[in-house]
């Protein structure tokens, strides 16, 4: 008996076509053709049930609904939860709605951030300071005072930074779905939001520790790594150990010889998929602890290798791409035969050097 | 005299109890829509009569019945969204607050045509008073065969529920509703799924507003096509006012929709007029989130023609000069008014009441709010007209519910209608800033 395989869908998303699976998102099916036209994603968390939505950072002009209603969708759509449907066409960096929102976006996150990137830690690997090289502007529009709170404390491993927080639940849906019991949450409402247990309860559980992974800024930082090092100086390197509580993968940041920090393995969209625990995370700082299996494959554009942004790395071919997307030939009408270039005789053309020699 | 849906017999004494009630021909409805229709006979007059969704949307409310999962095993559920929030709109408790039974003869009707056995009316928080009412008429309800297990021996159990919200005006979004029913933190979900398909408990849910939920007692009892014979044109039949601002009479009116703006006004059966000596400046015609329109355009559409009290002729021209119906919030300005002031203080409503979920709303609103209060206070600067419109812009169609656009369009059209106002307040901010200080320049006042 012939095994029935599901249907692919057929996408467009920036003039690119993919198939893929029904169910897919968008922003999936764009991942999927690659990092140039994936869309960036500030609380979308694969590995997390329910994330997403909430940063509207992944908006996409759906064209096309589908082959069947090819009618464009009214809105601008956040492509994390939006499936596809067969004969899509999304239009992502292609559109100026699209990147105007986006610059919006970036703007409205950084609003009340405290923009201390040279004393933050995650600097380097932060998904809103990529976000806002990509889309945001050197200046502010801004002049109010930004929005602060007061410290608090989660206890002897995690430091909670409240006004870095961008609010994309992450760390909610992480300690609903990795560890056995959620004593944090969102506060308050509206633009005084904020992350914390209910009076100043310390996070106490085995697993605890990965809300620092999945914090796409430095609200969430690992306490034994705090003030260290910068994470363009560290090395990191993929090592296991036999863990009785977690898978044990993990990466280690070394300065020297020393292991300053040990994280969860993150995928190309800096995504854990596999959460360790509290015990190798903040522990197991020794490398005899370790097995180790090699360098961590950091790409060329990363700033933990490159040690600056690269412009040209990251998106090599926005610009080109928006060109094109904006590009639409001339109507001329004039009377070509009056321009004087026509009047030349052929032998004045004859004298310039040709595109051969 | 216009014909009267709901408020017909507001007016009588002891209405609220289940007897007079009765004596006016109270829960006939129901006992015809039990006794000798169908629930899917309900739904096609309901569908008939055309009624649109009364919480603001407008959204045909046959439609969105119709658009309900039905799976097997799996109940159903309707909700009455009574967390009137909007600032200008107090239709939905004056309504419970007199006539509870109305209500409650809604939701049975509604629920027995949508196969809800458990239904829920979810209640502003701050309304306790009213919520105590309604808790009482269900208890004669229940005294009397209404409500209950087999109501009026035809079978159908029915229970209902109030419950009190927190008090936020996010709460009275669908979805936000749903969340908060269920316990949990009052933030919107994302769409889709809909409610229809995955609503309260991950059930199929359908949320009406208060007003459309009682519309359904008299459509049953008279017919979907004769309520579609009220009113003009797509919007039918009735809709209750609710008026305020500087009118002589403000109160909440059931009008038939068509009723020309200048007549609802002016004429002395509904508003009575501007107050005496003053005239006619803005309008907010569906309640804070609509565009506000200058009194010229408020009264006639661009073409000239006399604008109507509808769903159509409100939001003609689109927002360039037009507005919508909303939830009936009708708040009057008079020449005294400062539209950036109220600006101001429609902005920081919704800086308060952002959930703050999404980003363009939560950041958005509270930037809009702070640079209000400057351009308010004196410090503002020229560009910061334009800043607003911008931040506006940014918010309007990219966040989760529709709260960013209920935010960004009283900015927008007060600067696309007033901007010569805001730019007073900017260059002479000596003299704004003075009590009672009010732009007297070239306005179109009527």
């Amino acid at each position: 008996m012939e095994e029935t395989k599901p249907q692919l869908l057929r996408v467009t998303i920036d003039g690119i076509q993919v198939e893929v699976e029904p169910g897919t998102t968008i922003l999936q099916a764009a991942r999927k053709i690659g990092p140039e036209v994936a869309p960036p994603a500030m609380c979308y968390y694969q590995p997390l049930k329910g994330s997403g939505g909430k940063c509207r950072a992944c908006l996409v002009r759906v064209a096309a609904g589908s082959e069947k209603d090819p009618r464009p969708m009214p809105k601008l759509v956040a492509s994390c939860l939006t499936p596809v449907q067969d004969g899509m066409v999304v239009e992502n960096t292609t559109n100026p709605q699209v990147i105007d929102a986006r610059n919006g976006v970036v703007e409205f996150l950084l609003l009340n951030h405290p923009l201390d990137c040279p004393v933050c830690d995650q600097a380097g690997e932060c998904d809103l300071q990529n976000f806002a090289f990509d889309h945001g502007k050197a200046t502010t529009r801004y002049e109010e005072d930004r929005r602060t709170f007061e410290k608090n404390d989660l206890g002897p491993y995690i430091q909670l930074h409240m006004t870095r927080c961008i609010l994309c639940y992450r760390c909610v849906y992480t300690a609903d779905q990795i560890t056995n019991k959620r004593v944090h949450g969102v506060l308050n409402r509206g633009d005084a939001s904020e992350i914390s247990t209910y009076i100043e309860k310390a996070i106490d559980n085995d697993f605890s520790g990965n809300v620092i992974d999945v914090c796409p800024v430095g609200a969430l930082t690992d306490k034994t790594y705090r003030f260290k090092n910068r994470v363009w100086f560290t090395k990191p390197v993929d090592a296991h150990r036999d863990c009785p509580t977690c898978s044990g993968k993990v990466t280690l940041w070394y300065r020297g010889d020393e292991v300053i920090r040990v994280t969860a393995r993150k995928n190309e969209w800096s995504e854990v998929t596999e959460f360790i625990c509290n015990t190798c995370r903040f522990e197991t700082k020794k490398t005899s602890d370790w097995t180790i299996e090699g360098p961590t494959k950091v790409s060329r554009a990363s700033v933990i290798s490159a040690n600056k942004y690269r412009a040209d790395a990251i998106k090599p071919s926005f610009g080109q791409r928006l060109a094109a997307a904006e590009y639409k030939p001339i109507h001329d009408e004039r009377d070509t035969t009056q321009l004087s270039i026509q009047q030349l005789p052929p032998e004045r053309f004859a004298k310039l050097p040709s595109a051969e020699s | 005299m216009a014909t009267k849906i709901l408020t017909e017999h507001i007016n009588v004494p002891g209405i609220e109890t289940f007897d007079v009630y009765r004596k006016q021909g109270g829960y006939t409805a129901v006992e015809k829509a039990l006794k000798t229709m169908t629930p899917e006979a309900v739904v096609e007059e309901v569908k008939k009569a055309g009624v649109r969704g009364r919480g603001g949307a407008g959204f045909p409310m046959g439609m969105k019945w119709s658009f309900l999962a039905k799976p097997e095993g799996v109940p159903r559920y309707l909700v009455c969204n009574a967390d009137e929030s909007e600032p200008g709109t107090f239709k939905d408790h004056y309504l419970m607050k007199n006539i509870p039974h109305l209500l409650i003869e809604g939701m049975i009707i509604s629920s027995f045509a949508l196969g809800a056995n458990k239904s829920f009316i979810y209640v502003r928080g701050e309304l306790m008073y009213v919520i105590h009412i309604l808790e009482k008429a269900i208890a004669e309800a229940k005294a009397k065969g209404f409500l209950g297990k087999n109501i009026l021996g035809s079978g159908y159990d029915l229970e209902l529920v109030v419950q009190p919200g927190g008090g936020a005006y996010i709460c009275g979004e669908e979805t936000a509703l749903l969340e908060s029913l269920e316990g949990k933190r009052g933030n919107p979900r994302n769409k889709p799924p809909f409610p229809a398909v995955k609503g309260l408990y991950q059930c199929p849910t359908v949320v009406n507003n208060v007003e459309s939920i009682a519309t359904t007692a008299w459509i049953v009892n008279n017919g979907g096509d004769a309520y579609a014979g009220i009113g003009i044109g797509r919007s039918t039949g009735t809709k209750l006012i609710s008026a305020s601002g500087h009118i002589n009479k403000p109160g909440v009116y059931e009008i038939e929709l068509g009723v020309p703006v200048e007549d609802f006004i002016y004429a002395d059966e509904w508003c009575g007029g501007i107050r005496p000596g003053h005239k006619f400046k803005a309008l907010v015609a569906g309640g804070s989130s609509v565009p506000i329109l200058p009194a010229n355009l408020a009264l006639t559409l661009a073409n000239g023609e006399k604008r109507l009290m509808s769903y159509e002729s409100l939001s003609d021209g689109g927002f360039a000069t037009g507005t919508m119906l909303g939830s009936g919030g009708f708040i009057v300005f008079d020449e005294t008014s400062c539209i950036v002031r109220n600006t101001w203080n429609f902005s920081r409503f919704y800086h308060h009441e952002s959930c703050g979920q999404c980003s363009p709303c939560r950041e958005g609103t509270g930037w809009m709010e702070k640079v209000l209060h400057r351009i308010e206070h004196g410090h503002g600067h020229q560009h910061d007209i334009d800043l607003l419109v911008d931040v506006a812009k940014k918010i309007e169609g990219n966040t989760i519910c529709p709260l960013g656009d209920a935010a960004a369009w009283p900015v927008a059209s007060a600067i696309r209608h007033f901007r010569d106002e805001f730019m007073w307040h900017i260059t002479n901010p000596q003299e704004a800033t003075q009590p009672g200080a009010v732009y007297r320049g070239d306005l179109a006042l009527v």
